[in-house]
């Protein structure tokens, strides 16, 4: 299962995605958050929530040079934080800059399509699919 | 509170010579939580007495609480300053992004003083303050500086951007600062305090990670909050139509302010209802950070350019009950489209909904009665519902081009000093009145409420759940006042939500407050509310505040109120109850 971002118009912006991503990782606050929401130019135009939207060939694992990043069983790449010497090219390799950074560490962190954020968006932006179906509602 | 909780750092900045420091304040964090608590302390250190509201010593002082960023609804900044409005106590509150926003950039506090000799922004994050030249935007709306802004600073979905319109520029003294395109610290003239500085904005950005004693119980406490905000009754009630809800109740009621309060039920409300609104208008919704509610509903207008065919321009407008009280029902506007285009002016050039409203009101009423002529108006036929003439009427408040627009930029206790008219004027402790001529709650609460604003003590909900049972004497009223807004410094220390204050109950509150590192008993949060309320109404005292000498408006008798038991002499004496209580505090007016 992956997490999808379904309905990206009903975003109010809340960001209580956000929250409930630290939360899952026993953090309050927001710097260990793996999806970000921001306005398009704007509040009044709505928001793009950003987060790994589990390419089928993720870009981000094949740029990095020390196999720290891998595909996924299900989609979304595993990170193992032993290897990675904390380069940055995932980070650019992701054109949607769904790759988000832990300054402390200097290190990658990255969306594990856990879903723990969905029981959180009180409007039905976020849901979880399966890896086949990802025929997007999103624009 | 955590040794490691940034909370207590409070960031000084001085626009004069463009420096910054931080200092850990424990002192008054530990004391006062944050919030209108710290700020009231914040305040009493750094505004000299008899300060000039427009002068460089006059500190604008923000600040959010320990629950920011780590609960549901501890959603709002509160500022407070010295008001160029009343010349005394300002403090207006805000949401938005703000306060998450500050507490994520790592502060507790922001405090403000110094003049910029040429126009500027402040742009602040987890590191630094950056001073940048404003002089471009100088004049701008606040849509599109805010729009310049955007563009111009890293920090995007994280951050806030305060700033003022040319109501703030022209320091109009009701000038408000908007956040967040739709979100304002709208009473008491925080804007015009901007304008002084030459700051046309601040933004702040920052994330980081906040210490919690106990992770499993902050979790627990999260989920049991976030699953009452999203199933309690009131909540939904905000979540469908917004604000806007209370225009129809309020208007069978019988406590809906319409045209100057010449009547309490508007016949037209139907149509600026928040029924009506969201049928026809609703376009986007919003929430503040960290708000599972999200009670920001925002209008689509769509208009065609007159001057050329198939051209349309849509224009995304914010509406909530005060607004449509103060611009829609006081104004007489029988519809929707001419609230929204008046309310879209309101927004751009940065003026509080509700003074402006009242303003325009008493101006058209004042008209009527032959008080002030078109050679005052300068040409301008203030007419009820005619939107046309009151945008041409508030581009003039804006500009001052003769000495009654002048009077007007001041608010109407000024400008009845000069003009008369004062049994028609609408204002309470110097402040225009809100939306609600419910009975002598709401009119007694925004008399001797610290901000005189609804909001203080809710008088306007004691009339509709308390007073349409009982009645009551003016020292039981009082009490039952003085109590809720006690109770109120706590939340607003807290930075809670008012809309929240039904899940918010002392018992969770104090709960929350250990789980964040706070040793603080029911018992505790008592005294500290009431210790706040005295602090305020002891600046108010040092600023020449008096309770004996407040004007009240010969209007709120004439017009009937749902609740009969409202006089003058019920009025003054629950004044002279408030200073009895004061009194008991050390508190006495000069
Ligand atoms: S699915 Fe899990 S890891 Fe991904 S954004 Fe949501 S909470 Fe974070
Ligand atoms: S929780 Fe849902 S509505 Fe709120 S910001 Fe995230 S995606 Fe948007």
């Amino acid at each position: 299962m992956r997490l999808a971002v379904l309905e990206t118009e009903k975003c109010v912006g809340c960001q209580l995605c956000m929250f409930a991503c630290s939360r899952r990782q026993n953090e309050a606050g927001l710097a260990k958050s793996c999806i970000g929401v921001k306005s398009i130019g704007g509040m009044e135009r709505g928001f793009s929530v950003i987060v790994c939207r589990a390419c089928e060939n993720p870009p981000c694992a094949k740029v990095c040079p020390t196999d720290a990043l891998t595909p996924r069983e299900g989609g979304g790449v595993h990170v193992d934080l032993e290897k990675c010497i904390g380069c940055g090219h995932c980070r650019e390799a992701c054109v949607i800059g769904a790759i988000y950074w832990d300054d402390e560490i200097n290190k990658p962190m990255i969306c594990i399509h856990c879903g723990f954020c969905v029981n959180f968006c009180p409007h039905g932006v976020l849901g979880m699919e399966k890896k086949k179906e990802i025929e997007h509602a999103s624009k | 509170m955590q040794v490691n909780d940034p909370l207590s750092n409070v960031l000084y900045i001085d626009l004069s010579k463009r420096t910054f420091e931080v200092k850990r304040r424990d002192d008054i964090f530990e004391r006062y939580l944050g919030g209108t608590g710290a700020a009231i302390k914040l305040l009493h250190e750094e505004c000299p007495e008899d300060c000039d509201p427009h002068g460089p010593e006059n500190p604008i002082i923000f600040t959010v609480g320990p629950l920011t960023a780590l609960f549901p609804l501890a959603s709002k900044t509160v500022a407070m300053f010295k008001s160029p409005h009343t010349g005394n106590l300002g403090e207006s509150h805000c949401g938005g992004r703000s306060a998450v926003a500050i507490r994520m950039a790592g502060y507790g506090a922001i405090v403000i003083k110094g003049t910029s000799d040429i126009p500027i922004y402040i742009s602040i994050d987890n590191k630094q303050v950056h001073f940048r030249d404003a002089t471009t935007l100088w004049g701008m709306g606040s849509f599109s500086s805010g729009r310049v802004i955007r563009e111009n600073e890293t920090g995007a979905g994280l951050r806030t951007i305060m700033r003022i319109g040319k109501a703030g520029e022209k320091l109009i003294s009701y000038a408000s600062v908007i956040s967040e395109t739709y979100r304002h610290f709208g009473r008491l003239g925080l804007g015009a305090v901007f304008g002084s500085k030459k700051l046309k904005a601040v933004v702040v950005s920052g994330k980081s990670s906040l210490p919690v004693v106990d992770m499993k119980q902050y979790r627990k406490a999260y989920n049991e909050i976030y699953n009452s905000a999203v199933k309690s009754p009131v909540m939904k009630k905000y979540h469908d139509l917004g604000t806007p809800e209370n225009v129809l109740p309020l208007n069978e009621f019988g406590g809906l302010p319409t045209r100057n309060l010449k009547e309490a039920q508007f016949e037209k409300a139907e149509v600026i209802s928040g029924e009506s609104l969201a049928e026809h208008y609703l376009g986007r919704r919003l929430a503040c950070s960290n708000c599972p509610v999200g009670c920001i509903h925002i209008a689509a207008l769509r208009e065609p350019y007159e001057d050329e065919a198939y051209f349309y321009k849509t224009t995304m407008i914010s509406y909530d009950y005060e607004p449509i009280y103060a611009l829609g029902t006081m104004l007489g506007m029988n519809s929707a489209k001419d609230y929204l285009r008046l309310m879209d002016r309101v927004e751009a050039w940065g003026i509080d909904a509700m003074s402006a409203g009242v303003v325009l009101a008493w101006a058209t009423e004042a008209q009527e009665k032959g008080i002030i002529s078109e050679k005052e108006t300068l040409d301008v036929k203030l007419g009820w519902g005619d939107v046309q003439s009151y945008i041409t009427a508030l581009r003039n408040i804006i500009e001052q081009p003769n000495e009654f627009y002048t009077a007007l930029a001041r608010g109407i206790e000024h400008t009845i000093s000069i003009y008369g008219g004062e049994d028609f004027a609408l204002a309470f402790g110097g402040n225009e009145m809100p939306g609600y001529h419910t009975g002598p709650g709401a009119h007694i609460g925004t008399l001797i409420g610290t901000r005189h604003s609804h909001l203080d003590n809710a008088g306007y909900s004691f009339d509709q759940k308390l007073l349409a049972k009982e009645e009551k004497s003016p020292e039981d009223l009082v009490d039952i006042l003085v109590e809720e807004e006690i109770w109120r410094q706590i939340l607003s220390s807290l930075v809670i939500c008012f809309f929240a204050r039904g899940i918010y109950s002392p018992e969770l509150v104090s709960r929350l407050l250990n789980i964040t590192g706070f040793d603080v008993s029911e018992a505790d949060l008592d005294r500290i509310g009431r210790e706040i309320y005295v602090e305020k109404y002891r600046f108010k005292m040092r600023e020449g505040f008096k309770l004996d000498d407040m004007r009240i408006p010969k209007r709120i008798f004439e017009t009937p109120s749902p609740i009969k038991q409202l006089d003058e002499a019920y009025i003054r004496k629950a004044l002279e109850h408030v200073k009895e209580i004061l009194a008991q505090e050390g508190v006495f007016q000069n």
